[in-house]
């Protein structure tokens, strides 16, 4: 089936199997492999791409249902010679080891402050209607649909902290 | 050039000391980082190859007995297949770490629920996943045994302690224990799944592997297939997580490699995290027995260890679970025992400090329990414990660090706010308790080589198939290189991951800084000598730096000195009498404030430390992530991770990560890492020791210990979840 997509600002087509994932699109017809698998069921966040300005799980939806969506994956936030403040920011944290969640944890970084900036509560919100202080506690909770084995959750809070807090000076 | 050294003697000279360049022991970033945190870092299954196949594994739906018959013929009909297979190479699991040959093969025999019995190969991955579940299989079932604590056990004579006279110390004790803990299986669970892709080119097998340790993954691979090693590449430059799972060849590889020589072309077989779980190697669950006589200051009389772990039939390894008991702790009368039942569930092997993980964590805890009895410090009773030398082998220690780990953590941490008396301290519904834990991790020199090449422009080549799997290999080979040549980093670069490469000792063990890095000294040290040799100098009177040689009054960039020339040598380095002459471990201690809710019994760690002594260390960044992910991984055990077993047919209920559940950010709070000076002689010339592992060791304990001091619940069988300690509380 023919899909069209605007991925990092560009448009590709895509002629796939209707099963095929938008994930399994990303990493197996379009060569874009940041995008990692780590678990194809929605439960550790690797997958982790920003579709029409929103985070989801690209192993949950179908590659077929998004004609026409935009799509940031990581490599549309950044290059190694021109990292975007997160992906910088993780470097200099260590917010990573392995590498292999890191793509997920920053796409999911970046659109998390997105949805801190517009007012979005969270599980460990005090106050559903005050616009949200991103304390390590609520990064942390933001950030928990991002699995690390590796464990770097410290640094990666670290990393967030220190991006938010350029951003809004 | 190779320069060799077997490690016979202490490394008193401390060369690296003499080095001007200032690199090493600073937290330099990761030279691939950019690479990881774009995208553009290349794992396994991720390598562009022009008529890629793609292979999904079909899994055993019972326990034990054999396939009768694979339905192929519908199946071979599908759309895009293009073949089924099931030949006698096949793995039923993964080589133990080490092994240099193949693990056990012939997949019709069933051992365990959830073993690969055929490879699909398709087109498409949709189209293999499709053709892969619709692959109708008859067993010949055979009854199985499921249960390691209802089955006969083994008790292998060379494993087994008994100095002394246990019981008489026990009878005569002033103060004892006899507890019972029980640990469950833990699966490693890196992020990146097993995946492989393999090609052939004529005779020429290339296997693109997320492995571990490249130099047995090759003699292993080569043995499961049939063809010499020479034959054999593999490439892994990089490595979603281990963790001990990614150590010996699993039968993804070898299914890969099969099918594509089969097909003349490419194929791709990655594992889904289902069956990560079930066919990459499982911590063994254990019981453990714990016997401790003290005396009435709370001197130990009398110690006992007794393990009972689980294996399938015929695996070597088995859950070394007593291996810091043999010398954390001084007894005159000491006992260890450790039983094996054989049982059939996905094969046990190493997970993330094999032994220590759960050995340490449980005697910490019995060593708790002792406190509370004898009514004395917990920091206070393991001060007086400290033995002056090795318990059992009379041998000294190469350096003790325990007791300065413990007085320095309590220090950092506060210790002396705690209450001995549980339940002491409530905010709101939260009771809140402090506990601490000893941790000790055996330290290992492997043989390592590792290749330098200068080059002519004045800039280093390191190169051998060591692997980084996230513990930073790339940043401190980089700073070992540029620190002994008197380079800046950006003029080293390392080259890893590649079994065209100088063997290294691959990572696992705890052993890879140490060995792979002394090996790239080595071969820095020959250069150096070269170098001075040139310059009309003995090697120690030459100083290197900014790239540039200083002798007497005389300076020369170093593309100067080599006169167009590259000059290329090799280090190799392997263990000797120094590993057997002392007592060599890495030391530390964890400390742990938890709030445990009065109203459901959940645990929230709100604080943790933990305090290590590893030697030198090369990067205080990238080793403080070691040991924040080896205390996530206690924080873990301690509340959440457990594989669960269905007793009635062996199958694992738990097998993908919405149940089995790893510590997410919210559980882990920021946690706190302090190093302690330590240079260790006898562990290597660079006084380096292992710190992937000893983040682990007895950091569940801590958890545990301080859930008691809130709330005076003592869960003697891990994790701690919440059912666990409700019916407990006051």
């Amino acid at each position: 089936m023919q899909t069209t997509l605007s991925i990092n600002g560009a448009e590709r087509t895509l002629d796939a199997d209707v099963r095929t994932t938008l994930l399994d699109a990303l990493r197996m017809h379009l060569g874009l492999t940041g995008t990692k698998k780590g678990c194809d069921h929605g439960q550790c966040g690797a997958c982790t791409v920003i579709v029409n300005g929103r985070r989801i799980n690209s192993c949950l939806t179908l590659a077929c249902m998004h004609d026409g969506d935009a799509i940031t994956t990581i490599e549309g936030l950044g290059t190694p010679e021109a990292l975007s403040a997160l992906q910088a920011a993780f470097v200099a944290h260590d917010g990573y080891q392995c590498g292999y969640c890191t793509p997920g944890q920053i796409t999911s970084a970046t659109a998390m402050l997105e949805e801190a900036r517009a007012g979005w509560p969270s599980h460990v919100s005090e106050d559903l209607e005050a616009a949200p202080e991103l304390s390590d506690a609520e990064i942390s909770e933001r950030m928990s649909g991002n699995l690390c084995r590796c464990s770097c959750y410290p640094n990666i809070v670290d990393a967030i902290r220190e991006v938010h807090a350029g951003a809004a000076s | 050039m190779t320069a060799h050294l077997k490690m016979d003697e202490p490394a008193r000279r401390r060369r690296l000391d003499d080095m001007v360049q200032g690199v090493v022991g600073q937290p330099l970033d990761r030279p691939e980082g950019p690479l990881k945190v774009s995208g553009v870092a290349t794992y396994a299954s991720e390598w562009p190859r022009e008529g890629l196949a793609h292979g999904v594994l079909v899994r055993a739906t019972i326990s034990r007995g054999r396939v009768r018959e694979l339905g192929e013929g519908p199946v071979r009909e599908m759309p895009g297949v293009l073949g089924v297979f099931h030949g006698e190479r096949l793995l039923r699991n993964p080589a133990q770490g080490g092994a240099g040959e193949a693990p056990v093969q012939d997949p019709a025999k069933v051992a365990y629920f959830g073993q690969p019995i055929a490879l699909v190969v398709a087109e498409s991955f949709e189209q293999a996943r499709h053709a892969a579940q619709s692959l109708h299989v008859e067993y010949e079932p055979e009854e199985a045994v499921t249960d390691p604590e209802a089955t006969e056990v083994e008790t292998p004579k060379g494993k087994q302690v008994d100095k002394g006279d246990l019981d008489r110390a026990m009878a005569e004790a002033a103060v004892s224990v006899d507890v019972t803990y029980r640990t469950p299986g833990h699966s490693s669970a890196p992020m990146e799944p097993h995946a492989s892709i393999a090609e052939w080119d004529g005779e020429d097998l290339l296997l693109h592997g997320s492995y571990q340790m490249l130099k047995y993954n090759r003699a292993e691979l080569a043995d499961a297939i049939g063809i010499d090693p020479a034959r054999v590449r593999i490439l892994a430059p990089y490595v979603g997580g281990g963790f001990g799972s990614k150590l010996g060849i699993a039968p993804e590889a070898v299914a890969a490699a099969l099918a594509a020589r089969e097909l003349g072309r490419p194929v791709s077989v990655a594992l889904s995290r289902q069956q990560v779980f079930e066919t990459t190697m499982r911590r063994s669950e254990t019981r453990q027995r714990i016997r401790l006589a003290a005396d009435a200051e709370g001197r130990l009389t009398g110690l006992s260890h007794e393990a009972l772990v689980s294996n399938l039939p015929g695996e070597s390894f088995s859950e070394p679970v007593a291996q810091a008991t043999h010398f954390l702790y001084g007894a005159p009368n000491r006992r260890i025992v450790h039983q094996i039942a054989r049982i059939d569930r996905t094969c046990a092997g190493s997970v993330r400090a094999p032994g220590e993980a759960v050995g340490v964590t449980i005697f910490e805890n019995a060593m708790d329990e002792l406190a509370e009895a004898a009514g004395i410090d917990p920091i206070e009773l393991r001060l007086r414990n400290i033995p002056e030398r090795d318990p059992e082998q009379d041998i000294p220690f190469s350096s003790h660090m325990l007791a300065e780990a413990l007085r320095e953590g309590a220090r950092r941490f506060g210790w002396d706010a705690r209450s001995p008396e549980p339940g002491r301290r409530r905010e709101g519904e939260w009771l809140i308790g402090l506990g601490m834990a000893s941790a000790v991790r055996v330290n290992i020199l492997a043989e390592a080589e590792a290749r330098v090449t200068l080059d002519a422009d004045g800039t280093a080549k390191v190169e051998t198939d060591m692997t980084d799997i996230g513990t930073g290999t790339y940043a401190i080979l980089t700073q070992i290189a540029a620190e002994a040549l008197g380079l800046p980093t950006e003029r080293v670069t390392v080259s890893l991951g590649d079994t065209d490469l100088p063997p290294g000792p691959g990572s696992g063990g705890s052993w890879g800084a140490a060995s792979s890095g002394t090996a790239v000294y080595l071969a820095c040290e020959e250069l150096r000598g070269r170098l001075a040799e040139r310059l009309g100098c003995t090697e120690e009177e030459l100083t290197l730096k900014d790239g540039e040689a200083i002798a007497g009054n005389r300076k020369q960039a170093l593309a100067q000195v080599l006169d167009g020339e590259s000059w290329e040598a090799t280090g190799h380095v392997e263990p000797g009498r120094t590993s057997k002459a002392v007592r060599q471990s890495t030391w530390g201690a964890h400390f742990v404030e938890v709030a445990v809710s009065a109203v459901t019994g959940e645990t929230r760690v709100r604080r943790m430390l933990g305090v290590f002594a590893a030697g030198r260390i090369l990067n205080p960044k990238t080793a403080r992530s070691q040991c924040l992910g080896g205390m996530t991984f206690g924080i873990g055990m301690a509340l959440t991770e457990a594989l669960q077993h269905d007793l009635r047919d062996g199958h694992l209920v738990n097998r993908d990560l919405a149940e089995y559940h790893l510590p997410v950010n919210l559980d882990v709070p920021q946690l706190e890492v302090h190093f302690l000076d330590e240079h260790d002689d006898w562990a290597n010339p660079l006084q380096v020791k292992g710190i992937g592992e000893l983040g682990i060791c007895g950091a569940a304990a801590a958890v545990t210990n301080a859930i008691y001091n809130a709330c005076g619940v003592r869960v003697r069988d891990y994790p701690a979840t919440l059912d666990k300690v409700l019916p407990g509380l006051p």
